[in-house]
């Protein structure tokens, strides 16, 4: 197959050696889970169940409401000690509705019955069940898969891009995950085909993962609709953006969606998700995630519950060396920094890094020297120093003319800046000041919005009393006229 | 902000402003010292004084400032502006050249314009500029070459003195340069096959066995120190190359119009320090775009600049004006070329998809 090239773009040292060659180690599930109640794009989950309440592993906890949303699944057996509020795996910190679930040891399951044969039903039936398994993109992007299955067939996409690029630093749950359950994943690309009715899937897998290109191609041996892809190793290969260019050679038109170019991108983390949940009625409960960074004690990638704690995640790798000079939530290139080990790992959670101080490299910024290395490793074809100064002096209009909306965020300029300058750092600020910015803006329409509304209703009020006088007089002229009529007559 | 959790990425390639003045300083220096070598101690004392009055002067500058004055010294910044600044004078200038020259660059063509990263001219083109034009006497004193340790060349003590206190016998020591040969000659009404073959031998002249700045003769060690630039990653081709391309094409099509008047692109190319502007000067990060295509624009518009200006300008010599003739039209060029986003169209709009049709199969 032909492969075009995407623009800019870096190349990262990957430190997945570090956990690449151990297998896969399932975690059983610690005491306590905390399980968020929004782990995806959408509204939150509503609850179903109640404190006190003991739950099976697999039953349903919380049900996706609205139109974009996710069902939250237990990962376990055991009963809901408290409904309420927990540290979010977010930068912010700030806390998010979280179910807690004690466990009781048992790891009982849910009385399951798979489906018997997935291919028998329609295709809209198929995202049925994979929403109700709530599934969400598990490559990070957390969109909710079903309602992009559904929305990719109605568009008519051709192709089915299965992400197997992992071309963030460190991470290897796709790598592990392509290498020891092939077979899995390919089942769940059928099925997305089928759900998708799309005539063909590529998998796309960087070159620095052989094993994972062996695996995967043995798996889809003798199917003539799914192919393996090679593609080269440079970040960020596996931003959906970048791969639909590497693949077609097409760009998703700005304020689009990829599927304007017939294609839709899926992590190979997603398309096992969905083996999982039509073959064994299992609902997304647990996920790979990578456990690595050079302040962990034995670096390796675990399968493991929904709302285990990262404390709870390190402690199962050994505990750590050392001191942490950074703890993530994803890969260093576009990872969150953690505030707490009391943190939750959540569905889109693809891995935990302990950094120490030199893996860290805190540095100091320094003043730019227009190098423009910057504006070479972009691949959106930003000039992000044009962008971070205008964002640093609160000028938002001028950074919206050079693109701030269409960065996606990747961190490549600021990966590649001599100056060391936090460029992603600005966007971001810059970002989180225009949504205050549209935020003010609609408080403020509002207001005049119930100020109008209030203004028209005195006015009718007042119209209304004008009339009524208006025609109280009238009236009383009349009598007078009908009365003076009748003296005039008489 | 929150500095604790600072926001990705949390890695970083491995370079750095130090880093990067480090390698340029190597990639010159094979030039240096050839120069060195060729034109002797006084080019050496030349060369140290420049050095030293460039690090004075960003020492001084800064602690006027109040800024932390050894992270910015030990970038290196005015260290490379020092030897560039050096490698581009006359070999035997007096030190007072050096001085005035560090003291051009650093305070008013980089310090007052905010220190580094905000000057809009090269520090030491602008300050080889500013001493051509108000001393053109000693910045055209062109030695003729004195390698170290031959019979012609002035020892400790001789070299000390030429360059604090003059050259004795100017005219026993120097000659014009091959441009500035030709330029007079030209004027004297001569054609260039009567010119240059008396003066211009060109296996030698190529080979930097010629008069001209310390820097200025050795074109192939420079575009040896560039081209390993360019491998390190230092530096991008657009700007070199497009510079090069140019003068070589305007150099050829004129000189096939009329070979009597105008010379071969080869003199073109290896001499008045070319390799060095294209690689070295031009290339200077803040002074040039920061796109691809506005760095094209720009060392196409050095190149046109240095032909216009050698062959019928004011100066024999071009590469200085044409390098900050161009910096100056640098904000206007990364006004008006930008790259063009994903997914839209040069314009701004968003761009739709050219899509083979539904069903179609074999898409991709
Ligand atoms: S990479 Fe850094 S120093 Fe270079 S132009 Fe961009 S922001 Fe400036
Ligand atoms: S973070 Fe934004 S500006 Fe920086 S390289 Fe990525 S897309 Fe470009």
């Amino acid at each position: 197959m032909k492969l075009f090239d995407f623009w800019g773009g870096v190349h990262p040292a990957g430190h997945k050696h570090l956990s690449a060659d151990q297998p896969i180690r399932i975690m059983p599930p610690p005491a306590r889970l905390q399980i968020p109640l929004q782990q995806h794009t959408g509204l939150p989950a509503l609850p179903v169940v109640k404190v006190g309440e003991s739950v099976c592993k697999g039953q349903l906890l919380a049900r996706g409401q609205g139109a974009v949303s996710a069902s939250v699944h237990a990962p376990t057996s055991g009963t809901i000690s408290a409904i309420g509020d927990f540290t979010a795996p977010h930068v912010s910190g700030l806390p998010l509705p979280t179910i807690t679930l004690d466990s009781d040891g048992e790891d009982r399951w849910l009385d399951r019955e798979p489906l018997p044969d997935p291919f028998a039903l329609v295709p809209e039936q198929i995202a049925v069940h994979i929403a109700e398994a709530g599934i969400v993109g598990m490559g990070g992007a957390n969109f909710p898969a079903a309602l992009k299955l559904n929305k990719a067939r109605q568009a008519k996409v051709h192709t089915l891009a299965v992400n197997g690029a992992e071309c963030e630093p460190y991470m290897t749950c796709d790598d592990r995950l392509m290498r020891e359950r092939a077979a899995g994943i390919v089942d769940g690309v059928r099925l997305m085909l089928y759900a998708l009715q799309a005539p063909q899937a590529v998998i796309a897998i960087e070159d620095n993962k052989p094993d994972a290109i062996i695996s995967m191609t043995a798996a889809c041996h003798g199917d003539p609709q799914i192919r393996v892809v090679v593609v080269p190793s440079r970040y960020p290969a596996g931003s959906a953006k970048q791969l639909i260019q590497l693949l077609t050679g097409l760009e998703t038109p700005a304020g689009g969606r990829g599927t304007d170019t017939g294609v839709l991108v899926h992590n190979v983390g997603t398309a096992y998700a969905v083996h999982r949940a039509l073959r064994q009625a299992h609902p997304l409960i647990s996920r790979i995630v990578t456990i690595s960074g050079g302040a962990v004690a034995e670096p390796q990638n675990l399968e493991a519950p929904i709302g285990a704690l990262v404390e709870d995640l390190l402690g199962f790798c050994g505990g750590v060396n050392g001191e942490i000079a950074k703890l993530l939530m994803g890969g260093p290139m576009m990872g969150q920094p953690l505030p707490s080990r009391q943190t939750p790992m959540v569905k889109g959670t693809n891995g935990v890094l302990a950094l120490t101080a030199a893996e860290a490299q805190l540095t100091t910024p320094s003043p730019c020297i227009r190098c423009g290395r910057c504006v070479d490793a972009c691949p959106m074809g930003l000039m992000p120093l044009e962008m971070s100064k205008r964002a640093r002096h609160d000028d938002l209009d001028g950074a919206l003319a050079f693109g701030l909306i269409d960065c996606i965020s990747c961190g490549s300029c600021a990966y590649a800046c001599p100056s060391h300058i936090p460029l992603v750092q600005y966007f971001e600020y810059a970002r989180g000041a225009l949504e205050a910015q549209e935020r003010a803006e609609q408080k403020s329409k509002e207001t005049r919005r119930l100020l109008e509304q209030r203004q028209a209703r005195l006015a009718r009020a007042e119209q209304a009393k004008v009339e009524a006088a208006a025609k109280r007089l009238a009236e009383k002229q009349r009598a007078k006229a009908a009365k003076a009529g009748v003296g005039v007559a008489a | 902000m929150n500095l604790h959790l600072p926001s990705a990425p949390h890695t970083h390639a491995p370079d750095s402003v130090p880093r990067i003045m480090g390698l340029v300083l190597l990639a010159v220096a094979p030039t240096a010292l050839y120069g060195l070598i060729l034109f002797g101690w006084p080019a050496l004392n030349l060369l140290l004084v420049t050095v030293l009055a460039c690090l004075i002067c960003e020492a001084a500058c800064l602690s006027i400032a109040g800024r932390p004055v050894k992270p910015s010294l030990w970038d290196g910044s005015a260290l490379l502006t020092g030897v560039l600044l050096a490698v581009s004078l006359p070999p035997w200038a007096p030190w007072w050249i050096g001085v005035l020259g560090g003291f051009f660059a650093i305070v008013i063509s980089k310090q007052v314009f905010g220190g580094i990263g905000q000057n809009l001219f090269n520090p030491a083109m602008l300050a080889r500029v500013a001493l051509l034009v108000s001393f053109p006497v000693e910045m055209t004193t062109w030695i003729h070459p004195h390698p170290l340790f031959s019979s012609a060349a002035p020892g400790l003590l001789d070299s000390l003195a030429i360059t604090f206190s003059g050259i004795s016998d100017v005219d026993g020591v120097s000659g014009a340069t091959i441009l500035g040969h030709v330029r007079t000659q030209l004027g004297m009404n001569q054609t260039l096959g009567q010119i240059l073959p008396e003066h211009y031998q060109s296996g030698i002249a190529a080979l930097g066995w010629t008069g001209g700045s310390i820097g200025e003769t050795a074109e192939w060690l420079a575009l040896g120190g560039g081209v390993w630039l360019l491998w390190r990653r230092v530096i991008t081709w657009q700007i070199p190359v497009a510079m090069i391309a140019t003068v070589a094409v305007l150099a050829g099509g004129f000189h096939l119009l009329n070979p009597d008047r105008f010379a071969d692109p080869g003199l073109h190319l290896l001499s008045g320090g070319l390799m060095l502007g294209a690689f070295f000067f031009a290339t200077d990060p803040v002074t040039s775009p920061t796109t691809p295509i506005g760095q094209l624009v720009f060392g196409a518009g050095c190149g046109a600049l240095v032909y216009i200006i050698r062959t019928w300008g004011g100066y024999p010599e071009g590469v200085a004006f044409a390098i900050v003739l161009m910096n100056a039209a640098t904000p206007l060029i990364d006004h008006y070329i930008r790259p063009r986003i994903y997914g839209r169209t040069w314009g701004g709009q968003s761009r739709p998809v050219k899509r083979p049709p539904a069903g179609s199969g074999e898409a991709p």
